[in-house]
């Protein structure tokens, strides 16, 4: 990879280690409501997963914690951040918020709260990739805590037997909310569960974004083969609770923390470049201005000053608003 | 024209769609191979091979959800569960999904896919294959729900749920499948939405919906002969409803009834009662009626089945008590 790819990748993360703040600031003034999931700690993963597939091409989906790999996908960061804010310029208009965005124009195909559900819909997404005969793949990022979801075996065993074009990313951070992995699964790395479903899987370092990219690369060029799926799995840390409303001192040490954070993708990256000379201690601080600048001038100022939905519009998208009266009718009848 | 039973009616439409429109697929278990178990796509694998007419695992939930997230890309799969009870399996995909995602989205992805399934008793089937549960996604928001009666609608509303841009639950009846009817030749569609008036008449309304409107229809037939003259409404869709031709055979008759096989709790007669309340309720003469199952899961022994579900006999007298006659 040429310096500049890699001085430009380390500016993305720092961008969405920054949105991931910045949406926590939001929520504390109360301009962002319901719940919200931080990313912070496991940005090297969409990074560089989606860095290695086909840009506004592939599919993605994943669970609640969503609004980086829709970021990434190609979603405008101004428009996921006034979906938080619930305005009308959002991405999913206003009507999804945080757990659901969705931007069909990157092919980012939403999020989901209910864990485990992207799993067939992923599967979904690559039948229809198949069937149309299509170079695409279908991309689904989900946490270790998804694969205990009945959906996870269903839907790895469909993939398997169709031989979809699906790479499954599992983001091991090891905690289903408070329940660490050891205390709710009987096979601690993930990887080897494919065993059950003869689907090719591998285990990588997730906190170091070349690792990933160059283990994703394999990943994505064995489904875009026509091989059918991959599941590839990368060790992580939600360095942040679950959502706001947890306090991780309830369920894991501080040592534990302090350990992982040693291993925070923004320093590991960082500290790679540095060693490389491709970039010093003042070019991170002046990409920080940088991006910090951009977060509050673009992103937050349009999601500020978008406007909120029209209630009158609260019954648009619930069906189809202009359905063809060919199917829909309604009957006539001769009173 | 020619004599069509039910099965063969949505087998007809099933191979109609699958020839208009490549991104039209075919998904549950034993659709394929053999053709389904109650024929609906007899000879649909072999005309269109594996990769349209998919035999599924028994992954009800996951094969929904691979139905729906193949919508999201611009198929149009007809997913079809071998009986209704099976459906609740599905739940989380169908409702927490399918039925939300053009919602969430601000109308940006859809999911036009159609589910079929039947429901109902038949034949000593006992409790978990007699499920009827049309009230529970009638209570849903953003999925359509169809109830077709005869061979003609199975048809022509099959193929409308596939044309449409929404999710649409076909709700088919285990005991309707072998039911004949004359049928043109050439292509047709039935509306989705609207409910029919398929018996006219003056003093009472008579309304029902799949198997029940058979009941309905024979109790009328039944009550001319007392003197009574019944108007008989097919609802054909639980969702939406339609008031308009509810409210306006009401205000004709001023009585009404509204039979369904499934229990009564937040049903289907409870909604269309309420219906006529908010409506017309200055129009009625007389309390309205309403004939459902008894409250139990479905016994086996043929006479306890019988018992737990109501027939013509149950619809008559229920019109007889509206009309004030006993």
């Amino acid at each position: 990879m040429n310096k500049a790819d890699q001085k430009r990748l380390l500016r993305e993360m720092i961008f969405f280690r920054r949105f991931e703040e910045r949406c926590f600031e939001a929520y504390m003034e109360h301009k962002i409501g319901g719940f919200l999931h931080l990313y912070i700690g496991q940005e090297a993963i969409a990074t560089g997963v989606l860095e290695m597939a086909k840009h506004k091409h592939d599919y993605v989906i994943t669970g609640y914690r969503d609004h980086i790999h829709a970021i990434k996908a190609g979603a405008p960061a101004r428009e996921v951040m006034a979906e938080l804010y619930g305005k009308e310029t959002g991405s999913s208009r206003g009507r999804g918020g945080s757990m659901h965005v969705f931007d069909p124009t990157a092919n980012f195909m939403g999020g989901y709260a209910l864990v485990g559900q992207p799993f067939p819909l992923a599967a979904g997404l690559a039948l229809a990739c198949k069937h149309k005969g299509t170079d695409q793949i279908a991309i689904c990022f989900l946490g270790d805590g998804a694969n205990n979801q009945g959906t996870f075996h269903e839907t790895m065993n469909m993939a398997s037997v169709w031989k979809l074009p699906a790479l499954f990313v599992c983001e091991n951070n090891q905690y289903a909310i408070g329940t660490r992995i050891d205390r709710s699964t009987a096979v601690l790395d993930q990887y080897k569960r494919m065993c059950g479903y003869n689907i090719p899987a591998s285990q990588h370092d997730g906190e170091d974004v070349e690792v990933v990219m160059e283990s994703a690369k394999k990943a994505i060029d064995h489904v875009r083969s026509g091989k059918g799926p991959y599941f590839i799995e990368y060790m992580t840390y939600r360095q942040r609770g679950h959502s706001m409303s947890d306090k991780t001192s309830a369920y894991r040490s501080k040592e534990e923390e302090q350990q992982w954070s040693e291993r925070d993708p923004l320093k590991v990256y960082g500290a790679k470049l540095k060693k490389a000379g491709v970039i010093t201690d003042a070019d991170i601080k002046k990409l920080e201005q940088e991006v910090q600048d951009e977060i509050e001038n673009d992103v937050i100022k349009f999601a500020e000053e978008s406007p909120i939905p029209r209630v009158e519009d609260i019954n648009k998208y619930v069906l189809d608003d202009n359905p063809d009266p060919r199917w829909i009718g309604p009957l006539q009848n001769i009173y | 024209m020619a004599e069509l039973m039910y099965w063969e009616a949505i087998r007809r439409a099933h191979d109609e769609e699958l020839a208009n429109d490549p991104n039209v697929i075919v998904m549950g278990e034993d659709v394929g191979l053999i053709g389904g178990t109650y024929k609906a796509t007899l000879g649909l694998f072999q005309k269109y091979g594996e990769q349209r007419v998919i035999d599924t695992p028994i992954s009800e939930n996951s094969y929904t959800g691979i139905g729906i997230g193949a919508s999201m890309a611009g198929m149009r799969p007809i997913i079809e569960i071998m009986s209704i009870n099976f459906a609740l399996l599905a739940l989380d995909t169908l409702i927490n999904a399918g039925a939300k995602i053009r919602y969430m989205s601000g109308g940006r992805v859809t999911c036009p896919f159609v589910m079929r399934t039947p429901g109902g008793t038949a034949h000593q089937l006992a409790a978990q294959h007699s499920a009827r549960l049309a009230r529970m996604f009638m209570s849903t928001s953003g999925l359509r729900v169809v109830t077709p009666r005869s061979p003609i609608d199975a048809y022509g509303m099959l193929k409308s749920a596939v044309r449409c841009n929404d999710p649409v639950i076909v709700i088919e009846h285990e005991r309707m499948y072998n039911m004949k009817e004359e049928m043109p030749d050439n292509e047709f569609f039935r509306p989705l939405e609207g409910a029919e008036i398929v018996r006219r008449g003056t003093d009472i309304t008579l309304i029902g919906y799949n198997w029940s409107v058979h009941l309905c229809l024979d109790a009328a037939k039944r009550l001319e002969k007392d003197g009574i003259s019944a108007e008989v409404i097919d609802l054909r869709s639980l969702k939406p409803l339609d008031r308009e031709t509810i409210r306006r055979s009401v205000e004709k008759t001023h009585r009404m009834l509204v039979a369904e096989e499934d229990e009564a709790a937040n049903g289907v007669g409870s909604e269309i009662i309420s219906i006529v309340i908010e409506e017309c309720f200055f129009a009625l003469d007389a309390q309205p009626v309403r004939i459902h199952a008894a409250d139990v899961p479905v016994p086996y022994a043929e006479n306890l089945e019988k018992a737990a579900i109501p027939n013509v006999e149950d619809v008559y007298k229920g019109a007889l008590k509206v009309m004030g006659r006993i």
